[in-house]
């Protein structure tokens, strides 16, 4: 396929009309589930499941069942809790930063990565709490007057996580919902069943698509979208002070703040890739979420795991530079010690295999995404495995050196993140619009009025 | 027909262009109460309207920048003032730490009280009676059409004349719509009644057993019992029942010397002073007095603490029997005890209570001080 870059693509191919738009859109809500959908929600049930099993039996007999001990008292939870925030942000990103940057090519793909934020962040927020090992002490984290007369420290990073996080879930689940908003009213006027027709009332509030309303309404949208971009940026910040505010050779770093962020929304693309590629099949939604969008997204992801690659550079070369013995010995440590082996699946995953993006026939065939884009979330997660786990297992004192391996317990819970995170998108999909149809309609040819006569010139 | 009330007329239109101009039209005409809605926001209807820009970014500034503000006030007071503790050697009000949290707070209140003050007070919604709602003009204009509609408390409203002037627009079709009849509130049907009264029965049950059963479950005892002895227990390993052992016969506590007069009230002869009144030895005195005696005795001895005027009263300690008591009388009194005043011995060692003997004849001297006294104050 050749392309004009002169005249910007369509963003709903094969030229539907407002009425097919919708009625595509709203197809999975109309419809009883099928096999497939009940194999799926099974699969991510089991996956689940094993989870709560696992986190059962930790807060029964203690967190002493993980594999977490000293030197490494991090571990899993955290490295968990990073790789899943991280994924949240690109749904923070195409819904909010490519919108003020006037995208138009993110509108098929927004709803679906904001929900995907709201899952992520819901995964994310549970590792910090089990990870405390009492998690039913977690209201501590919150300043409230109490009976002890004491506050939460407010300078500590720790503190910082427990807002920005919480604002991050509430302000990306506002977002969500006033984008819904419409929705919820285009759907309460096209069931035709009735307890259906009640839940999307409730839900639409009454929505009545006035006009009087839409331009509050759009003014709503840009200043949400204008707040969660420094947001989802403040995000991965604060999280990458977790670790840059401490002293610990490997963490103490600058680079620290940016490279999470590109970090994070690399990760975040190449999961809305992968899931994306999967709803468009099993949906029908190729006019929609075309073949185009997913290769704008695959070059986000050359783009930031370029970036991510650079910081890697930047790290050894810092480290080499400051001329810090302890910042040199965990460098060479992590690429040639025990964990090694972490080390090279994060770099070939995050910095090699992404290359192959350069080449468009690569960028536009679905397996060869798919196959990168999964490799491209192993290795993220092996990012955030490599700078807890390797900084940590060997610091400044020899003698307290130790190994770290995760038990069958680690790899359950995070097997129930990934069977919570799937479970809510599968379900997600079949009970609202994984499209926004009111802004799908708005981009879709001859939506607008044309510009020849004159209405808006003045 | 006649007795249902007329909310509007209402006028159809499927392509953009159509509704832009028509607006263009019945906002020239001079209509106030009017609206378009279309199933998306569409490109220039606000100035085809002669719509004023949205305020609502007033409401994000203000309640953002009061978050910011609040956040710092509470951060400052918490940790400058309420707690103060210093931490990582910052000062105690150490603004770049406090940025993120302010970030965060204004971000929170920005965007909550946009998005509510929007829905709530922007457009009064939750609304879901409104007349428009349940016609056939809403399912068009929510799926793929373009309505107009003119209120009828439009000042310029009248049925036939608005109904030929959108006809002139020439629409697809047009519709007058009524107000709903009488809502049916199903809310109040006897069914629904029962049913919240049968919610309200479980609840309550439910919460019950949750608050007073369920609660009580122990899931984890954190080693709270074990197989052990806990004092004011039995135990039947023991003879005499008792889980706790008593002491050996004719033991002794460490440092014990056992008081002569225990048990008299008017013993014949006392103790002898060994103290002198040395400063620190008065200091002690002062420190046990005010802890131990000025509850009753009040802070200088004048029996005028907060017991003053529940009978019994405390009594003065500069009355003439109080100033002529000995000092080894007054070490027997806070020893045994007198009338309703308990025994101290438990809680004031031997020393202690020498310098409380010592410091209530300097407040009694001082109470009673003569002018030698005064000249020997003054020359100090």
């Amino acid at each position: 396929m050749s392309t004009d870059y002169s005249v910007e693509a369509p963003v709903v191919v094969g030229r539907l009309s407002l009425a097919e738009i919708e009625e595509l859109i709203a197809k999975p809500m109309d419809t009883k589930p099928d096999k497939k959908f009940f194999l799926a929600l099974t699969i991510s049930g089991t996956a689940l499941l094993i989870g709560a099993v696992c986190l059962l039996l930790t807060f029964y007999y203690g967190v002493g069942l993980w594999g977490n001990n000293q030197p490494v008292a991090w571990a899993f939870p955290i490295v968990n809790f990073v790789f899943w925030v991280g994924i949240g942000h690109a749904g923070t990103l195409i819904s909010a930063i490519l919108f003020l940057l006037r995208q138009k090519w993110r509108t098929g793909i927004a709803r679906f990565a904001e929900a995907m934020t709201i899952f992520a962040v819901m995964c994310a927020g549970i590792f910090p709490i089990i990870h405390t090992g009492r998690p039913w002490l977690a209201g501590y984290l919150t300043p409230y007057p109490n009976q002890h007369g004491l506050w939460v420290n407010f300078t500590s990073p720790l503190v910082w996580d427990v807002f920005a996080v919480s604002v991050y879930f509430t302000v990306s689940l506002v977002f969500w919902y006033t984008g819904l908003i419409p929705d919820f009213a285009t759907l309460r006027d096209r069931t035709t069943s009735k307890i259906k027709k009640i839940i999307y009332s409730i839900f639409s509030l009454g929505w009545r698509h006035s006009s009087r309303h839409w331009l509050h309404y759009e003014k709503a949208y840009v200043i949400l979208a204008g707040f969660a971009t420094p947001l989802v940026l403040s995000v991965h910040t604060i999280v990458s002070f977790d670790f840059a505010v401490s002293i610990m050779p490997g963490w103490h770093t600058t680079i620290f703040p940016p490279y999470f962020v590109a970090g994070a929304i690399f990760s975040g693309f190449a999961m809305v890739v992968t899931v994306l590629v999967f709803v468009r099949k099993i949906f029908d939604l190729q006019n929609i979420i075309t073949v185009d969008h997913l290769e704008k997204m695959n070059k986000v992801i050359l783009a930031t795991g370029m970036m991510v690659g650079y910081a890697y550079g930047m790290e050894f070369f810092i480290a080499w530079y400051s001329g810090v013995q302890f910042e040199q010995f965990v460098f060479i440590n992590r690429a040639f010690g025990p964990y090694a082996w972490a080390y090279w699946i994060m770099v070939s995953c995050n910095v090699i295999f992404p290359q192959f993006f350069w080449f468009k026939k690569i960028r536009r065939s679905i397996p060869a995404m798919m196959v990168i884009v999964i490799l491209v979330n192993v290795g993220m997660w092996f990012e955030r495995f490599v700078i807890v786990v390797t900084s940590l297992h060997r610091d400044f004192l020899p003698s307290s050196w130790g190994m770290y391996a995760p038990t069958l317990y680690d790899a359950g819970i995070l097997l129930g993140s990934f069977g919570l995170f799937f479970t809510l998108v599968i379900l997600f999909t079949k009970a609202l619009p994984v499209v926004s149809i009111a802004e799908i309609k708005a981009v879709a040819d001859g939506a607008q009025p044309t510009h020849h006569r004159g209405e808006h010139h003045g | 027909m006649a007795d249902k009330k007329i909310f509007g007329v209402t006028a159809l239109f499927n392509n953009p262009d159509a509704i832009t101009a028509a607006a263009k039209k019945a906002a020239d005409a001079g209509f106030t109460r009017w609206d378009v809605n279309s199933p998306y926001p569409i490109h220039g209807i606000d100035k085809a309207m002669k719509m004023k820009p949205s305020t609502l970014g007033f409401v994000t500034l203000i309640f953002g920048l009061s978050g910011a503000v609040l956040a710092l006030i509470l951060m400052w007071w918490t940790m400058s003032v309420d707690y103060p503790m210093i931490i990582g050697g910052k000062p105690y009000f150490s603004l770049p730490a406090f940025i993120p949290v302010t970030f965060e707070v204004t971000v929170i209140m920005a965007t909550v009280s946009t998005v509510v003050a929007m829905l709530a007070f922007f457009f009064g919604l939750p609304r879901n009676d409104h007349a428009l709602h349940d016609t056939d003009y809403m399912k068009k204009v929510s799926c793929d059409h373009y309505g107009l509609v003119i209120e009828a408390i439009d000042p310029k409203f009248d049925e036939r004349s608005t109904l030929e002037f959108l006809k002139d627009l020439k629409p697809l079709s047009t519709e007058v719509i009524y107000h709903p009849e009488k809502e049916s509130y199903p809310i109040f049907e006897p069914r629904f009644i029962l049913f919240l009264a049968g919610v309200a029965v479980v609840v309550s049950l439910g919460t019950y057993l949750m608050l007073n059963k369920l609660m009580y479950i122990q899931p984890f005892n954190w080693m709270e019992n074990q197989a052990k002895i806990i004092p004011q227990t039995g135990s039947e390993f023991f003879a005499d029942g008792r889980g706790m052992r008593l002491p050996v016969e004719g033991s002794v506590a460490k440092g014990f010397v056992p008081y002569p007069f225990e048990g008299e009230t008017n013993p014949r002869e006392v103790l002898s002073n060994p103290y002198f009144p040395t400063k620190e030895n008065l200091e002690l005195g002062q420190r046990k007095y005010l802890t131990y005696c000025s509850p009753c005795h009040g802070n200088f001895g004048d029996g005028d603490s907060r017991l003053q005027g529940q009978f019994p009263n405390p009594p003065t300690l500069h009355s003439d029997r109080g100033r002529n008591f000995s000092d080894g009388m007054i070490y027997h009194i806070i020893t045994v005890g007198q009338n309703v005043m308990p025994s101290y011995a438990s809680q004031v060692t031997r020393e202690e209570r020498w310098a409380i003997v010592n410091y209530i004849r300097v407040l009694q001297r001082a109470k009673n001080a003569t002018d030698a006294d005064i000249k020997l104050v003054k020359a100090e």
